[in-house]
């Protein structure tokens, strides 16, 4: 008897994902090492949410506490945000301006480029106590990151031997990063944040995930904002790791394809159809990009409404998707009224989004009490090449086979 | 001082009536407000730093009963009980354009199967007019404290 059966063996591994790797926690630190500190370019912030000397943000990358802070030349500096003396996560405020950082606790207070600058009771009191005589604050600074911009988007990277951040997308993800960055001056519209009670991974699967957009999205199916049926393509980079989903905006007409979707309404109307009033304003006939950049960033571009969610895991069970709404700092309220009204697409209460929450979570309830199990991952076949249609699973399949060279799966 | 004529044991029975049809009859929800309205569900975080973003919106009742259809009909979500409490009604000011009330609410959610736990508590700054003999909602705004929504926010505060 073949100790492996050989018709599964002939299918590439990534076509299976282990439902153990939902949970892990063995996993879930190997991810932490080499995934969100390892040598790839993480989103931090927007540019223009620390535009003057001393104005810093705190962020988290995977799920370690960082801070970002502009300079006095104008440069940024990314430190981590725990004391090296004993770990004190120092800096409590999402945002602000500071002149440097004092950690609470003992008060060892460092600058804006995380250099240590100061130790109360360094020399001790009249004779008693202090640091060692070798002590050398230039080896108790803050660890550093390696910080780099594009298109006024903030990205670090905990492993300085990462490459450039133009190599690490690639010229097509980049074509479709700059589509949106196109070097006008961003705005920030606001925030939303969210908890979610499932494997952070999911959430990547979801946006690499044309095949359920069609399919589970009652919202974007009967509106036509995104269907099987309309023109489409999954693209990637060349290992896997990012991933755009592309469409155009079709019409609310049934045909043999729409008969196939449960989801499609027909004869459903918008009460408020002010809701959906977009308009174009990228080059071309596409009107919705989702781009998955590995490892915590996915740019949302459906018809107006524009943001960045940065996905901050919280465990193997849990993560959170921090969202920034943008536009640009020369829309008219016209446009800026409109963004925010198809943000009610989006986010926690998005007529699409509330979907897939939801589903992350009964995915998670599904998969946990079955760790023995397998997703299975073989919608358009067994390949990880891009595809100029809807009805595949490529771009998960891209991921989950750069996602196993990197942890050694 | 009462110039939109609107008293304090009318403002009483409003809230009680919003916060049951909330809880136990969305579809009479979006008729608590005026034809043009503002509904907007806010992070403090947003609120604090003035920036326009809601987390949940609404600008007629058109779009009010949206929500109610989506909830009904359109969006996957598992089931569950929501309980409104309105507490701490504030007459902020009072005059022929309608009554600004400031209140406090907490918003407990209970899943089917599941144990109770706080969804959301916070301040509401609406605005009341009487429309046809009846008290309705120009504006409300609930600005929630805790920035970080537990799951999906999927019924209006």
């Amino acid at each position: 008897m073949a100790l492996i059966d050989p018709a599964r063996a002939a299918k590439p591994a990534y076509a299976r994902i282990p439902y153990d790797w939902y949970m892990s926690d063995e996993i879930y630190a190997r991810e932490q090492e080499r995934i969100f500190r390892g040598p790839g370019w993480a989103y931090a912030a927007l540019a223009v949410e620390l535009p003057k000397h001393g104005d810093f943000v705190t962020t988290t990358i995977g799920d370690a506490p960082i801070v970002l802070v502009r300079r006095k030349d104008g440069t940024l500096a990314a430190f981590v945000n725990s004391c090296a003396h004993r770990g004190v996560r120092f800096c409590v405020k999402d945002r602000g301006n500071a002149k440097a950082f004092q950690c609470p606790y003992h008060q060892w207070t460092y600058d804006l480029g995380g250099k240590l600058i100061g130790v109360p009771f360094r020399k001790g009191i009249e004779g008693n106590g202090g640091m060692p005589a070798d002590f050398d604050p230039a080896e108790h600074g803050l660890q550093t990151l390696a910080v780099t911009e594009r298109g006024g988007v903030i990205f670090v990277s905990f492993d300085r031997s990462v490459e450039p951040f133009e190599e690490y997308l690639g010229e097509t993800m980049l074509g479709y990063f700059d589509r949106v960055f196109n070097g006008r001056e961003l705005r920030v519209l606001g925030y939303q944040r969210q908890r979610i009670e499932s494997n952070w991974k999911l959430m990547f699967e979801n946006i690499k995930d044309p095949y359920h957009a069609s399919l589970l999205h009652v919202f974007l199916v009967t509106f036509g904002l995104f269907r099987a049926d309309q023109p489409a393509r999954v693209v990637m980079d060349a290992l896997g790791r990012h991933a755009c989903l592309v469409t155009q905006k079709g019409e609310q007409k049934i045909n043999d394809a729409t008969k196939e979707m449960a989801s499609f309404i027909a004869d459903f109307k918008l009460n408020g159809p002010e809701l959906l009033d977009p308009v174009r304003e990228f080059p071309g006939t596409t009107t919705v990009v989702m781009q998955t950049l590995w490892p915590n960033l996915i740019v949302q571009q459906q018809s107006n409404t524009l943001a960045v969610r940065q996905l901050v895991t919280r465990g193997p069970l849990a993560f959170e998707l921090h969202w920034t709404y943008f536009g640009f700092a020369d829309d008219d309220e016209a446009m800026t009224r409109r963004r925010l009204r198809q943000a009610n697409l989006m986010g926690p209460s998005g007529f699409v989004s509330i979907d897939d929450s939801e589903v992350m979570e009964l995915s998670q309830n599904g998969v946990s009490p079955y760790a023995g199990g397998a997703g299975f991952l073989e919608m358009g076949g067994t390949g990880t090449h891009d595809e100029e249609h809807m009805v595949t699973e490529a771009a998960i399949r891209g991921f989950y086979k750069h996602y196993r060279e990197v942890l050694g799966l | 001082m009462m110039l939109a004529g609107i008293s304090r044991d009318e403002l009483e029975t409003l809230y009680a009536a919003y916060a049951d049809a909330a809880d136990n009859d969305l579809e009479r929800w979006p008729m608590l407000f005026t034809d043009h309205c503002l509904y907007r569900v806010v992070s403090r975080e947003n609120y604090e730093l003035g920036l326009p973003l809601s987390t949940m919106s609404a600008e007629s009742r058109g779009m009010l009963l949206d929500r109610v259809v989506a909830i009904a009909r359109i969006n996957v979500h598992k089931p569950r009980a929501m309980r409104h409490l309105y507490s701490a009604l504030r007459v902020l000011d009072d005059s022929r354009d309608g009554t600004r009330v400031a209140s406090h609410f907490a918003i407990f959610e209970s899943p089917h199967g599941g144990a109770t736990s706080v969804f959301a508590a916070g301040r509401s700054f609406d605005v009341v007019v009487r429309e046809d003999g009846a008290l309705r909602f120009r504006e409300k705004v609930c600005v929630y404290d805790g920035d970080l929504v537990s799951g999906s926010l999927i019924y209006p505060f």
